[in-house]
């Protein structure tokens, strides 16, 4: 089982952590916008509810911003901008 | 996706209809069924206040080291600040069914083994059961391999085990009076007989039953001093950790740079609230738990009855029960020990004898699955947090592939076995013991934090190495 993390476009990537259940969605989300600059935005996708909640407070407590919440057939799509 | 919601709905209804029903078929065989559906529903209704909160015991201390993230932690600390009023009122009317376990660092390391478990697993004892009620198989294999097989071995293995006994131990649990073919091999029996049964239990109502009059010993002894102000003073450590350096500078800018009292209260509560959801469901959680105690021990008044063993004694199923007549029976919320009957159940089906240890044959006894209460709850859990999910279009059958195989049999097996010395797990050990004013409570609480510290800095590691390999192509 492999996680991806991708470069979609300019300042912009996407990270697969669907089918992985806590802590990894969390840990894996963490630790992509660690690797990004300020600005650059990632597309997170899992389906993992309860990493919903904490991927949500991790953003708002560092400072990142969610611009999008989606949800799909089960998974859900988070679009964060890091800040 | 309107064709999917409407499923997801279709499917919380046939899944609510059948518990009703099966609930009536129980009645209509015997009124004395309604112990066992009284476990059902209550089970139902933690899975959907579970599932609601994404409430887990392993988030609370993982998320907060891993993430930064203190929302689980804040639920839980709720919850059991609101659990342990209630359970002050239930003493103090004479109406719990509390009663507290053997106090000794046997609980922390049991802690510390459980707490590396559920992190490795992804889900505590309670969490992985709403999670599978999500659809999610991994919890699925920690359950069955490590909470009711793992579990089932543990109690049950002697041999080369019984090395590992202290001489002191074994021949004080020899003295005991047990049968032989009970105390003689197994290294478990010895552990209980030989050593948990010696140690003294704590209550801290009981410290206070001279200088406090009447009831106020629950509410100042178990729930005050016991739950309320340990909560409090962990809420604190944990806004000054991890919330404050941001609320403040955020604070700062606002009103341009003085704080005092109001602004570090106003951060409590920022914290406190941050999670509207998950500190929501710990107060539901919190007050359904008391709840549970006062209708399950109604109900031992009304059936005049101490134990579900007994009622199963009246409607002819001796056999379920263990020699001293009972069968595992909390009286609250409680996960373990039922999935250990479980695992008992299915191996006994392949040969293996149960009957000859102290937790089966004579602590918690081995009912028939259908007759037992406890595994009712537990499969309540399921369903409510299956329910749930349905609800909220978030159920998704997963199946575990590659790594995940790996960490829900490891993590299964760690929090059996991190379960069974205690005489717990995070509900049964931790929170219920905690709230009642039994030291045990944090003692395994401050274990299962050690653990899940530990297996954070694991996977932090683990995780900081596949993304390097990710990041390779950069």
């Amino acid at each position: 089982m492999a996680v991806k993390f991708e470069k979609k476009g300019e300042g912009l990537y996407v990270l697969d952590v669907t089918g992985y259940v806590c802590p990894h969605p969390q840990l894996y989300t963490k630790k992509s916008l660690e690797k990004m600059a300020s600005g650059e935005k990632v597309e997170v996708i899992f389906d993992n509810p309860s990493s919903a909640e904490t991927i949500t407070q991790l953003c708002e407590q560092q400072g990142h911003e969610i611009l999008e919440k989606r949800k799909e057939g089960g998974k859900f799509i988070y679009l964060i901008k890091k800040g | 996706m309107e064709n999917e919601e409407k499923r997801n709905r279709i499917w919380a209804l046939i899944i609510t209809f059948s518990l009703i029903i099966i609930s009536l078929l129980y009645y209509q065989v015997n009124v004395y069924y309604m112990y066992l559906v009284a476990y059902t529903w209550f089970g139902f209704a933690y899975g959907m206040m579970l599932q609601n909160g994404r409430f887990c015991f392993a988030s609370a201390s993982r998320d907060l080291f891993a993430a930064g993230v203190p929302r689980m932690a804040v639920g839980v600390l709720v919850a059991l600040m609101f659990f342990s009023i209630i359970q002050a009122i239930l003493s103090a009317t004479n109406l719990s069914t509390f009663h507290p376990a053997p106090v000794g660092i046997h609980m922390t390391i049991s802690g510390i083994i459980f707490g590396l478990g559920m992190v490795l697993a992804g889900g505590c004892a309670s969490g992985s059961l709403y999670k599978v009620g999500e659809g999610n198989m991994t919890n699925l294999i920690a359950v069955i391999v490590g909470l009711c097989i793992g579990q089932a071995v543990f109690v049950d293995i002697g041999g080369l085990f019984n090395k590992f006994i202290p001489s002191s131990w074994e021949h004080s649990a020899l003295s005991k009076g047990l049968p032989l073919y009970i105390i003689q091999d197994g290294w478990f029996d010895k552990y209980l007989a030989g050593y948990v049964w010696n140690q003294p239990t704590i209550r801290i109502s009981d410290l206070f039953s001279d200088s406090l009059p009447g009831a106020w010993k629950y509410f100042i002894g178990d729930a005050l001093i016991g739950a309320i102000l340990p909560a409090l003073l962990i809420l604190i450590i944990i806004y000054t950790k991890y919330v404050r350096k941001s609320f403040i500078k955020k604070r700062k800018e606002v009103n341009g740079g003085r704080i005092g009292l109001t602004d570090e209260l106003a951060g409590m509560w920022n914290m406190i609230t941050a999670s509207k959801r998950t500190t929501l469901m710990g107060v539901l959680i919190g007050i359904t738990a008391g709840l549970h105690i006062l209708v399950m021990k109604g109900l031992q008044i009304k059936f005049e009855a101490t134990n579900f063993g007994e009622l199963l004694v009246r409607m002819g199923h001796t056999k379920d029960v263990s020699l001293m007549g009972n069968v595992f029976d909390p009286g609250y919320w409680y996960i373990t020990s039922q999935e250990a009957q479980f695992g008992a159940w299915i191996l006994e089906k392949f040969g293996w004898n149960m009957q000859d240890n102290i937790f089966f044959a004579i602590n918690n006894g081995l009912p028939e699955l259908l007759r037992n209460p406890a595994l009712w709850m537990s499969i309540g859990i399921i369903f409510g947090a299956m329910v749930m999910a349905r609800l909220n279009n978030e159920y998704k059958l997963k199946w575990p592939k590659g790594e995940l195989w790996v960490w829900g049999l490891l993590g299964g097996i760690l929090m059996g076995i991190g379960s069974r010395p205690s005489l717990g797990c995070n509900i049964g050990a931790f929170f219920i013991r905690s709230a009642g004013g039994d030291p045990n409570g944090w003692l395994y609480g401050i274990g299962m934090v050690i653990g899940a510290f530990i297996a954070v800095k694991f996977f932090n590691w683990w995780t900081e190495r596949k993304m390097a390999k990710e990041l390779e192509s950069f």
